[in-house]
């Protein structure tokens, strides 16, 4: 199997935080590879020391053997990336952006039209190529900026949290792209803070915290960690959370979490009837809910079951964006 | 969304972009983006002429003394600012850049490091240019004329752009410093006591001895002073007492020492990222 990215033991500071903090990596060629965690994790950090960005304070990383302190120009060469903000010139046409990146990758000036135009046409921007960047919506300018990383026909794309903000409509047309681009024969190296995100895309997932790898392998063998779905109630009052609980566990499945708070209880399900069997459990304890869903695990549940304490309180968000 | 291609054979050998090329492309980049918006045009020329008219105007009667009719005193020694006042313009276009991940999509490219931060340059030396040309269309209409010859009034602009461009890199390192551009805006507050406290208004010997010191041993004094000499041909030695001659070491020399330093400093924060 072909190595696309190789990390060990990365190091690197900001003044005393450490971002990274001994972080190792492999991302095989011809898939997604997801790196996942909460905010504050490294996500950005390591992407931007993959792309030559930054310099590291320890460590080797090596991009399809070439190492990126010695050797930048090389990696620069094979890689396209798109950050979290739209880095597209909005005086520009959408047309003139991509020639201009492709000259940048050392394109002759008609090969960097021909670039352009075919990227334009794979991302769904032939009609909007010739308006002004400033006139395009948000999800368009992510299009056009994921666009300007792909016009280098890199060999590595390099993508950081490409979905955030984007509506739920854009986002899975991102996907759909991403996945096209692999099947094309690009590799995709992805950060996320979204478990549904990495599940996916990925061929393969790396949880990362606080600067090192906690955890990884497929999104199948990830999930089953937590133990397959998460069965979620929101019950009725909350003196009846200790009822719900109670219901839950009945069905020898995982361990039932209350939250007080959303007046809500979770439990992982394995099984595939898991829905089922708790309203039947439910029903027979005689107990009124509200709501009950079928729905992944979110980041914070695989953190709590691989590392025994949430992921981040800002996870909320997330959680409320995968059910 | 369409079906995907292929993606397209990389013609020859991975590249790397040459400096020319690339510098060329992305002056292209900033260029455009200054071109395309008319705001950014109309309001620093609007402004410029503003209060190139209030100078003009409202201290004219106070300014007999300078030897020559005040605006012809005056138009040299504020175009020579803009240097200063556009240069707060460069360090928040570089800032945004740094803030919308411009930068660091430009630092992912095969593209030698030093042609981002020389199209910067030469893109806003060529804006300066351009501001600078308005102001002196605007300064010619309300009565500024050339006492040397026009070759002079040439050269005048020209050391204008070459002291700019100097100026320019004091402006990108800036503006990387300041990450953002209200930042960038904020520290550009820095060049007011350099445009006003230099010759560039009234001459420096009418200032209080403390303001003369300053003024007299700062970079601007010396270049406007020999742009100024330039524009007034034979009148020179009367209103700022020597030939241009005599300032134009001084300047040239300043304007290489700021070179020296900022150019490096800015490379490295950029490297550094």
């Amino acid at each position: 199997m072909k190595v696309t990215i190789e990390a060990q033991g990365l190091e690197k500071r900001f003044g005393k935080t450490a971002a990274l903090a001994g972080l190792d990596l492999l991302a095989e060629s011809g898939q997604v590879t997801a790196v996942l965690g909460p905010n504050g994790a490294g996500k950005t950090t390591f992407v931007r020391a993959v792309a030559t960005l930054l310099r590291l304070d320890g460590g080797t990383l090596r991009v399809a053997g070439h190492d990126v302190q010695t050797d930048a120009s090389s990696v620069r060469s094979l890689i396209g990336l798109a950050g979290q903000f739209a880095a597209v010139e909005g005086a520009m046409s959408g047309r003139e952006n991509l020639e201009m990146v492709a000259r940048l990758y050392g394109q002759n000036r008609r090969t960097a039209k021909a670039s352009a135009a075919s990227v334009l046409e794979q991302l769904g921007l032939t009609e909007p190529a010739d308006r002004l960047v400033r006139t395009y919506s948000g999800g368009m300018k992510r299009r056009l900026d994921l666009g300007a990383s792909l016009v280098g026909a890199p060999r590595l794309l390099l993508l950081d949290e490409p979905t955030t903000g984007l509506d739920p409509r854009s986002r899975i047309e991102l996907w759909d792209a991403i996945r096209a681009l692999v099947e094309a024969g690009t590799d995709v190296l992805l950060t996320t803070q979204y478990l549904d995100e990495a599940d996916q895309l990925a061929g393969r997932i790396a949880i990362i915290d606080h600067g090192r790898t906690i955890a990884a392998g497929t999104p199948v063998d990830l999930k089953r960690t937590v133990g397959g779905d998460v069965v979620e109630v929101h019950a009725r009052r909350q003196d009846q959370l200790a009822a719900v609980a109670e219901a839950l566990a009945r069905l020898d499945e995982g361990t039932p979490q209350i939250d007080e708070a959303t007046r809500r209880v979770t439990v992982g399900v394995a099984r595939r009837d898991g829905l089922l069997t708790a309203m039947h459990s439910l029903q027979s304890a005689e107990v009124e809910i509200d709501d009950i869903a079928l729905r992944q695990p979110t980041l914070d549940e695989v953190f709590l079951a691989l590392t025994g304490h949430r992921a981040d309180t800002e996870d909320r968000a997330a959680q409320k964006h995968a059910a | 969304m369409a079906s995907i291609a292929a993606p397209l054979e990389r013609a020859g050998a991975p590249a790397s972009t040459g400096l020319v090329s690339s510098t060329l492309t992305i002056t292209r980049r900033a260029a455009l983006r200054y071109v395309r918006t008319p705001q950014l045009i109309v309001m620093a020329s609007v402004q410029m002429s503003l209060f190139f008219l209030i100078y003009r105007y409202m201290f004219s009667g106070a300014m007999r003394s300078v030897g020559v009719p005040y605006v012809d005193y005056l138009a040299p020694g504020f175009i020579a600012t803009g240097i200063l006042f556009s240069g707060i313009g460069a360090a928040v276009a570089m800032a945004d850049d740094v803030h919308d991940g411009y930068i660091d999509r430009l630092r992912s490219l095969p593209i030698p490091r030093s042609s981002v931060l020389t199209a910067r340059a030469i893109a806003d030396t060529a804006i300066l240019g351009l501001a600078a040309a308005v102001t002196a269309a605007i300064a010619y209409a309300v009565g500024f004329r050339l006492h040397g010859s026009i070759a002079a009034g040439l050269a005048a602009f020209g050391l204008m752009l070459v002291f700019g461009f100097a100026f320019e890199w004091v402006f990108i390192t800036l503006g990387l410093l300041a990450g953002n551009s209200q930042a960038a805006q904020a520290m550009g507050m820095i060049v007011f006591p350099f445009a006003f406290i230099s010759s560039a208004y009234i001459p420096v010997s009418t200032m209080p001895g403390w303001l003369q010191a300053f003024a007299n041993h700062q970079p601007l004094t010396p270049m406007i002073d020999t742009i100024r000499a330039l524009t007034l041909g034979p009148r020179a030695d009367a209103v700022v007492g020597h030939p241009a001659g005599h300032y134009l070491a001084p300047s040239l020399i300043w304007a290489a020492a700021i070179l020296a330093v900022a150019v490096p400093v800015a490379v490295a924060r950029y490297r550094r990222g």
